[in-house]
């Protein structure tokens, strides 16, 4: 299968007071066209930063240090390196060709706006040459739009071959002059409403005209599904989509998301810490530890026989359905970034830990085709076992 | 015979809502309608259920933390005659020495640690309130405390900022079981955490509840963890107790349709073939405004005409299992018919 997204010695640091907290140590990953890619680890290993890094989102004072992200959206197309375009070209690219679900729906959705206007921004940022052409068509086959239609139709004339014309900038500043949007605006609304309505909510012309907090934390999280769809994004990364939600409405989302990706997506990275969730919605998973990956492959090679010894203790500290004796619980704690213990990251606390460990960083190896482990302890496993 | 501890027979807790120009009291939110449940000395009852179903209220109403508006919730000391927690006052329950008994662990182990206070006054606060010890005693009984959840003596003299979330979490608990209490109500304890370090806590209250002969009320919405820890659990929903039974029991043999859509929602971290989910349609009806009949009506799968009239009542059918559903006797051949589930395991 072709490369969709790839990310190649990703570095990622955060300069603090206390020194640089590095997030990111060389952090490669690969998603397949057509994947559903879950990424896990506990909270504070660095899941999010590898998504904020590879949309360019990191705030201040997260500085991106080196890498590559290589992007194509086609799959015969010619990778574009994300980290080397301009904030502009960068622009075009988020939340069209790749789109994000953000962690918190109560903080992702702007209090003061109506839901239709928020969901209706993403198609005004990136679809208006689209709408534009659409009206000036409309216009030309006899459709009237008030008085103003001529206008309209000089105006967004304009518009379809440019968006950004400074002749449309001007009329902008200008009173009655700035409406010359309003058919943009209007069907901007209406694709909005369509959009809301395939996501299984009741009457969206209603709720298009509501405001976050009359709606409740399933629908809220669909509407920020909505923002992130609006323009058939190639790449869908949903950040902890359903970590606040109820067994219930969780169910609903992650059907939801599985339904979408059969019609229109192509790929989903889901960043969860819920092991049973990449188990039955992915095919592929990452384990994160501390800012590197240290094992990934298949969901069903990964969960069934898993190498590292951090997937292994993760996965034998969870709760499960058949759970017989006590739950074993991976000792001490996350350590802290600004001094990432030396060699391999997991080696403080890691049940098999050797002296290498403590020295070398092991790499990332394909120890049995399509798995992927970065472990100086696997190697041995395999040697033995072949 | 099991010996109760609590008992709750029709607690209520209604928040009021005021509206209008003279702000009268115009509706109310009912968190809590009236709600039947015995909990048992010695045994961890679990507390099941989606946000905003009043599982937080039903612990916090019980300690009175929330005092309930209606309804009785009889306390059962080891010696002594039995009292009605909801129509004691703060200072009566002081007095009788029953604040002490009851004691709570809160979700979120950062905003419930005072910033400002070492360790040592964090958990030496409860202790004080009951007895008078000397310095030097009391330094000693918090150190065996700490040890109990698994910290030290060199722990003393920190502020809650300078540990980790699982670190905090003990500490939280230290603080509860310093007051030696008989009963706790753990407001989702691990909801906060990471899986690894949830697994630490989960082991240490099982170990502190058989060492120290605790009563939990475990509140929480993660069915597994709950079915790890808890030997009884009961399911809310809208105010409403509407199964309990033992954990066992409700996992091989649940009878309420919201019970089945929970358990079939789980998602199981062992790869097996595509699981059947029972999909509920639509949000929790809102509290202000209750459904008539049974509340689940409106979102059931197998609701009929007498489900939307009468309330069902919770229902004794044996094995210590209580059901609140008209349906119970054919739930589970409708499950079976409609989406192909026959068990959980």
């Amino acid at each position: 299968m072709a490369v969709l997204l790839k990310a190649q010695d990703l570095t990622t640091n955060f300069y603090t007071y206390e020194g640089a907290v590095k997030a990111l140590d060389k952090f490669s990953l690969s998603i397949d066209h057509g994947c559903t890619f879950g990424l896990v680890g506990e909270s504070g290993c660095g899941k999010s930063v590898t998504v904020r890094s590879m949309l360019r989102v990191i705030q201040s004072p997260g500085v991106i240090e080196g890498g590559k992200v290589l992007f194509s959206e086609k799959a015969d197309a010619e990778p574009v390196d994300l980290l080397a375009l301009t904030e502009e070209e960068m622009e075009s690219v988020r939340g069209d060709s790749i789109s994000m679900i953000f962690q918190e729906p109560n903080a992702a959705l702007n209090p003061v706006i109506t839901i239709g206007d928020q969901v209706a921004e993403s198609f005004l940022f990136h679809r208006v040459a689209e709408m534009s052409q659409k009206i000036c068509d409309a216009i030309d086959s006899g459709e009237s739009y008030g008085l103003l239609t001529p206008y309209y139709r000089a105006m967004l004339g304009v518009a379809a071959k440019n968006p950004k014309a400074p002749l449309l900038k001007f009329c902008s500043q200008v009173p009655f002059l700035k409406w010359w949007d309003k058919p943009v605006k209007k069907e901007a609304l209406q694709r909005a409403i369509k959009i809301i309505g395939k996501l299984g909510i009741a009457n969206p012309e209603e709720i298009v005209t509501r405001y976050p907090h009359n709606l409740s934390g399933g629908m809220k999280q669909r509407i920020v599904i909505a923002i992130a769809l609006a323009c058939h994004p190639t790449l869908l990364i949903a950040d902890e989509a359903t970590s606040n939600l109820d067994v219930t409405v969780q169910a609903q989302i992650l059907q939801l998301l599985n339904d979408l990706k059969k019609e229109s997506i192509s790929s989903i990275l889901l960043i969860t810490h819920d092991l049973g969730v990449v188990a039955e919605t992915c095919e592929k998973v990452g384990v994160m530890y501390a800012g590197t990956l240290c094992e990934t492959g298949d969901v069903k090679d990964v969960f069934s026989t898993p190498l590292h010894p951090y997937t292994q203790a993760l996965l034998t500290s969870v709760p499960k359905f058949n759970q017989e004796g006590e739950l074993q619980s991976i000792e001490g704690s996350v350590p802290n970034l600004v001094n990432p213990p030396s060699g391999c990251r997991f080696h403080p606390r890691c049940p098999k830990a050797m002296d290498k460990c403590s020295t070398d960083k092991p790499e990332l190896k394909e120890l049995i085709p399509g798995h992927l482990v970065a472990c100086h302890h696997a190697d041995r496993v395999i040697g033995g076992l072949s | 015979m099991k010996k109760k501890i609590i008992e709750l027979k029709g607690l209520e807790k209604h928040y009021p809502v005021f509206g209008g120009v003279l702000k009268r009291q115009v509706n109310s939110v009912k968190a809590l309608d009236g709600i039947d449940l015995d909990i048992y000395r010695g045994e961890c009852l679990g507390v099941v259920g989606e946000s905003g179903c009043g599982k937080t209220t039903t612990g916090k109403a019980i300690i009175n933390l929330h005092a309930p508006t209606g309804g009785e919730a009889i306390y059962y000391p080891e010696d002594g005659d039995p009292m009605d927690l909801a129509k004691m006052s703060n200072r009566q329950m002081k007095n009788a020495g029953i604040r002490s008994r009851l004691q709570m662990v809160f979700q979120d182990p950062t905003t419930s640690l005072n910033p400002r206070m070492l360790i040592k006054h964090i958990i030496a606060e409860p202790i004080k309130e009951q007895e008078k010890l000397s310095a030097r005693e009391l330094e000693k009984k918090i150190v065996s405390i700490l040890e109990m959840v698994g910290l030290s003596r060199m722990h003393l003299m920190r502020y809650p900022h300078e540990f980790s979330g699982g670190q905090r979490q003990r500490i939280a608990v230290a603080r509860a079981i310093a007051a030696s209490p008989e009963f706790i109500v753990l407001d989702e304890p691990t909801s906060a955490l990471d899986v690894s370090v949830q697994a630490q806590i989960l082991n240490l209250l099982d170990k502190l509840r058989k060492e120290l002969n605790l009563t939990y009320l475990f509140v929480t919405h993660h069915l597994l963890v709950v079915k790890y820890i808890s030997t009884r659990i009961a399911v809310m929903y809208l105010g409403k107790c509407i199964e309990t039974c033992p954990t066992d029991e409700l996992f091989s043999n649940p009878l309420h349709p919201y019970t089945h859509a929970l358990l079939s929602g789980i998602p199981n971290p062992e790869v097996a073939a595509e699981p059947n989910r029972i999909v509920l349609e639509g949000d929790v009806p809102s509290p202000l405004n209750p459904p008539s009949g049974c509340r689940f009506h409106t979102r059931c799968p197998f609701c009929i005409d007498v489900c939307s009239r009468e309330e069902p009542v919770l229902l004794d059918v044996g094995n210590d299992h209580k059901v609140a559903c008209h349906r119970q006797d054919v739930v589970k051949e409708l499950v079976k018919e409609k989406f192909g589930i026959e068990g959980y395991f």
